[in-house]
């Protein structure tokens, strides 16, 4: 229970059909170092919140200091990747070890039968077992931060708002008389309350972030940077360095003579930031490292199974085939190139048809031609 | 489940009934102790006579006390009140100390958690600067009686003041070990009185500075208008902890007793911390590869009521410093409950207690098997 709306309305929900349910909270981080101010508790208003609704439905409630495990599992992780050049996502890390790991090992111990939590996103009972499907909400559909659920813990796992939106969600806080009906969604990621990444990787690896130089894929030095954390993959804005004089000159009155630049590489190595034309962040073959299968069977068809890729949260499933690489690793090649790919990221795969979730990895690297052997090159990777 | 056991005396014991009358009477009567007429007379009455019998709970002069609002104010004027900079606390005390008393030296415990005397008494010369020394009487997580008459005797020998929170050993162990202390506090939850009720007793020799300060209350120690409900109920139940006696201290101490005798037939990876030490009736218990909070969880749902470590306002259990002062790193620091009886505590109680921890250790036994902590493999 996190003191937001969707956990309350499951706890409420399960309590109203009769389960025996016990409400946990994580304490994940210090609140008040979070916010950067002094004195503030290290609960923040959350477990509040959290602890009125389970006064308020009766049922027993705890909070477990979950901060070093939390630190080690999805912070850590979250600034190395980051200095690795990658734009990491949290929330799936969090999913996949303090939640479904270590929650899911105390409510076992404490004789729970399973863990319910407030994600979007359904489980379905196929002929082979619990399947992972897309919520009925598309805009609330939580699939791709849960990819890395396995079959073993979705066995465990409970999502009665699967098949809500949020305004039915709302409306059964309203029902249910929960105080917290109104509370805003959480946007950013809970430990960056601010939204500045950038800050917090600074101050969780001080010394590491180094300035360097932004340059052209044809080598020409274009300024500098202050730090690669500032960058990701495909943004266009905020580089200081404006466009570049298109080839052949000026083009007619009032149409700009230069073409945008984006961010297609970071290097941290050499400390650079590599910019270059929309042409070169055309991703054809996306290499996915511990990949989670979802889909039956013994894993990734090896003759190359037909899916949906989701290559960020935000953007349209694309057409693809994925193939097994060894290792835990797959090749996804895709039938259109697709554009801003970022390690770090998660490919997440879905059934062509329907919504089932066939499961994903983590986004190692990108190959810009489609290879005629995807999997054997992929393994090199 | 049908009813619970409440093994938690010294997070709160349940109020004594002399104490409910006391407060209810004081309750209903009008009057300010400061104010001159009958009313405020009488008010003020109620509230010596309470004075004279917390003075006893430590045979010391009634002048002595001074009410507050709970141990943790009496901690902070203590330590913040006395007029020393320097500062000597146990690694063991409470956090209303450790924290009053902020960039305190922290004197060593022992593997039972008991005071080093050699350590404090080599702090004490290493600098001729007046210090305040602070050691509780009893640790609250494990029941270990420390040696503060020992300790007091070097403190003084060294020209430093003593402060020691008596919270846990008040009203259990013989006052006459505090006969030097210069500063003692008191809680009155803890022996049966109201929450928010406590005091501070101090020598008449200590220039003891307000924090609080207003009205001139408590002799100018404490401005505020008396809690007179919750001062009545702390007189009462320190009067009715003195009726009790000794019988009653060691009625719950052989109940203890019988608690631990039954660990080692149920669990013998267990561990009783402190057992080598003189302790009140409190059992402080490790379970190895079973997390504290886990083990705190899994009792209250079946109706088991204790602790671990002490509990942040949050709700969130905290890693014991205290544990982490007699163990260091250990893991079992983070594996142990804290079983406290009291005033209450009855033979059914202990039966309801071990049935339940049995076969909760029996079933998180089992996946401790699966996947064996580091802790629990060196134990065998």
């Amino acid at each position: 229970m996190s003191g937001g709306v969707d956990s309350s309305v499951t706890a409420a929900l399960l309590k109203e059909a009769g389960y025996d349910v016990v409400g946990i909270t994580l304490q994940l981080y210090d609140h008040g170092a979070a916010v950067a101010r002094k004195g503030a508790c290290c609960a923040g208003s959350d477990i509040h919140d959290a602890r009125t609704v389970a006064e308020r439905i009766g049922i027993p409630h705890y909070v477990l200091d979950y901060e070093s495990r939390f630190r080690e599992s999805v912070v850590d992780d979250f600034a190395d990747s980051y200095l690795r050049g990658e734009t990491p996502i949290p929330c799936v890390r969090c999913n996949q070890t303090v939640k479904f790991r270590d929650l899911a090992a105390t409510a076992r111990d404490l004789g729970a039968e399973a863990l319910a939590t407030g994600h979007y996103v359904r489980r379905v009972v196929g002929p082979d077992g619990p399947e992972l499907h897309r919520a009925a909400d598309p805009a609330k559909d939580q699939s791709y931060f849960l990819f890395a659920t396995t079959p073993e813990q979705l066995g465990f796992l409970r999502f009665p708002l699967g098949g809500m939106d949020k305004d039915a969600t709302r409306a059964e806080a309203r029902r249910l008389g929960l105080a917290v009906q109104d509370k805003p969604d959480s946007q950013d990621i809970c430990f960056v309350p601010n939204g500045n990444y950038a800050e917090v990787v600074r101050r969780l690896r001080p010394g590491a972030v180094d300035p360097g130089e932004i340059v052209h894929l044809d080598g020409s030095v274009l300024g500098r940077h202050d730090g690669i954390i500032g960058y990701t993959i495909g943004q266009r804005r905020g580089l200081g360095i404006g466009g570049r004089r298109r080839a052949g000159g000026g083009g007619p009155e009032g149409e700009a003579d230069t073409d945008p630049l984006y961010v297609v590489r970071l290097e941290p190595e050499t400390r650079r930031v590599v910019v270059g034309p929309r042409e070169a962040l055309a991703a054809a073959t996306v290499l996915a490292s511990e990949v989670n299968w979802l889909g039956g069977g013994d894993g990734i068809p090896a003759e190359g199974g037909r899916v949906l890729v989701k290559l960020r949260s935000t953007q349209p499933p694309a057409a693809a085939t994925v193939w097994p690489a060894g290792g835990g690793r797959a090749a996804i090649v895709l039938d259109e190139p697709q554009y801003g790919v970022s390690a770090g990221q998660a490919a997440v795969l879905y059934a062509p048809q329907g919504s089932r979730v066939l499961g994903g990895g983590w986004i190692r690297g990108i190959e810009s031609s489609a290879p005629g052997l995807a999997p054997a090159r992929a393994g090199r990777a | 489940m049908s009813g619970s056991t409440y093994l938690d005396h010294n997070a709160t014991s349940p109020i004594r009934p002399a104490a409910l009358e006391a407060m209810t009477e004081a309750a209903r009567a009008v009057g300010n102790p400061s104010s001159v007429h009958a009313a405020g007379r009488a008010a003020r009455g109620r509230l010596e006579a309470a004075r004279r019998q917390v003075a006893a709970l430590l045979d010391r002069p009634a002048e002595q006390v001074v009410f507050t609002s709970g141990g943790t104010e009496a901690d902070a004027l203590a330590v913040r009140g006395c007029g020393r900079s320097r500062l000597l606390v146990s690694a063991i005390e409470h956090d209303a100390v450790l924290a009053a008393a902020e960039g305190a030296e922290r004197i060593a415990v022992d593997a039972e958690g008991r005071l080093d005397l050699a350590d404090l008494e080599r702090r004490l010369a290493a600098s001729e600067e007046p210090a305040l020394v602070s050691v509780m009487w009893v640790n609250n997580e494990t029941g270990v009686i420390q040696p503060v008459a020992e300790a007091i005797r070097l403190a003084h020998a060294a020209g430093a003041l003593v402060h020691v929170d008596a919270v846990q050993g008040a009203g259990k162990l013989d006052p006459a070990v505090l006969g030097g202390a210069d500063l003692i506090a008191l809680s009155a939850h803890k022996l049966g009185g109201p929450m928010g009720s406590g005091a501070l007793l101090v020598r008449p020799e200590v220039a003891l500075r307000a924090v609080a300060v207003g009205g001139g209350q408590e002799r100018g120690r404490r401005s505020g208008t008396e809690n007179l409900p919750g001062i009545a109920g702390f007189g009462a139940a320190a009067a009715a902890v003195l009726a009790d006696g000794r019988r009653e201290l060691e009625r719950a101490r052989s109940l203890r007793d019988r608690l631990e005798a039954a660990v080692p037939g149920i669990a013998p990876e267990a561990r009783v911390f402190g057992a080598g030490a003189e302790r009140i009736a409190t059992t402080c218990l490790g379970l190895p590869g079973v997390p504290a909070e886990t083990q705190v969880m899994a009792l209250d749902l079946a109706g088991v009521a204790v602790s671990a470590g002490s509990a942040c306002s949050s709700g969130k259990v905290k890693r014991s410093h205290v544990l982490a002062a007699m163990l260091g790193d250990d893991p079992l620091a983070g594996q142990a409950i804290r079983v406290s009886l009291g005033w209450t505590t009855t033979e059914a109680d202990i039966d309801r207690f071990l049935a339940t921890w049995r076969s909760m250790r029996d079933r998180l036994s089992l996946a401790v098997r699966h996947d064996p902590p580091p802790s629990l493999k060196e134990s065998r």
